[in-house]
């Protein structure tokens, strides 16, 4: 079974800065281009553009046209995708703890005999 | 549900599972300790375990494989760590090729087990995961996926809330080797 596709590393390594993550959640309703979005922060324009930078390469965000406008928008699909590949791992474990369950339980069945 | 707990970190890729049994720690720890049991629980039906060779000490070796629906037999094992029966496990599991020896192509993970009681004869199991990289957890998946589980995609929500369940304390320490 083949779960692959995005360049999961890059996108978690994305992620992995509070800035960027918070510029992902900001830029959910795609609203807000590179200027505005870098008036919330407390470094250079230079600063946030490189993190947008980066969050672009990753899949994360994209800038699109809106009107005469560019916007930066978060790209929620590919977001699922990493969120997707943690939860799989929690089903693997769910089912092997459901199976030790049943192990267990049926060597305390038979003891109880 | 005997699951209790589960904490996700997708910036640390790591996942800490708590689970509570109706059993003793000694009891709980025969599910690691005898390999016939560890045979029972480890793959998913669809990719039964045959475990080889069981040292579980500081060093020691468990080797295992599991035999897909088509027959293909990806081979594995353990390096253990720490072993403090009946409380606790740290496991590197790595891949292996058929004849045993190490697959260096494969990444491997790590896990952190710990059991203790809490009374009325209950135990608490606690299991700590960690990644090394994305492809590691997706070979990890490829391997012992259950089928049919490609399930309701995980919420946005969380992913964007990583900042209050990041834990990095805990699983961190497995990653300095």
């Amino acid at each position: 079974m083949q779960i692959a596709p995005p360049d999961f590393d890059r996108m978690f390594g994305a992620l992995a800065d509070h800035t960027r993550r918070d510029i992902v959640r900001r830029a959910i309703d795609g609203e807000e281009g590179v200027a505005e979005l870098a008036s919330h922060y407390p470094m250079s324009f230079a600063a946030v553009q490189k993190h947008i930078a980066i969050l672009e390469r990753a899949g994360l965000v994209t800038k699109q046209r809106s009107g005469r406008r560019k916007v930066v928008r978060t790209n929620v699909e590919g977001l699922r995708m990493a969120r997707r590949l943690l939860d799989q791992y929690e089903e693997l474990w769910r089912g092997r703890i459901d199976r030790m369950t049943e192990v267990v339980n049926e060597y305390t069945r038979e003891t109880n005999r | 549900m005997t699951v209790t707990a589960v904490r996700k970190d997708p910036q640390a890729l790591s996942m800490t599972l708590e689970a509570e049994f109706d059993a003793s720690p000694e009891r709980v720890w025969q599910l690691w300790a005898d390999p016939r049991q560890l045979e029972r629980w480890w793959g998913p039906p669809t990719y039964p375990a045959t475990v080889t060779k069981h040292e579980l000490r500081p060093g020691g070796r468990v080797e295992y494989h599991m035999t897909g629906p088509e027959g293909d037999q990806p081979h594995a094992y353990w390096e253990v760590q720490e072993v403090e029966p009946p409380r606790s496990l740290v496991v590197r599991d790595n891949f292996a090729n058929a004849d045993g020896s190490p697959n260096a192509d494969l990444p491997g993970n790590e896990f952190r087990v710990t059991i203790e009681g809490i009374g009325g004869g209950r135990s608490r199991m606690s299991i700590v995961s960690l990644f090394p990289s994305t492809e590691a957890m997706e070979q990890v998946l490829a391997m012992g996926m259950e089928e049919g589980l490609t399930q309701a995609v995980g919420q946005i929500d969380a992913i964007l809330a990583a900042d209050a369940i990041a834990e990095p304390s805990a699983p961190r320490e497995l990653t300095d080797r």
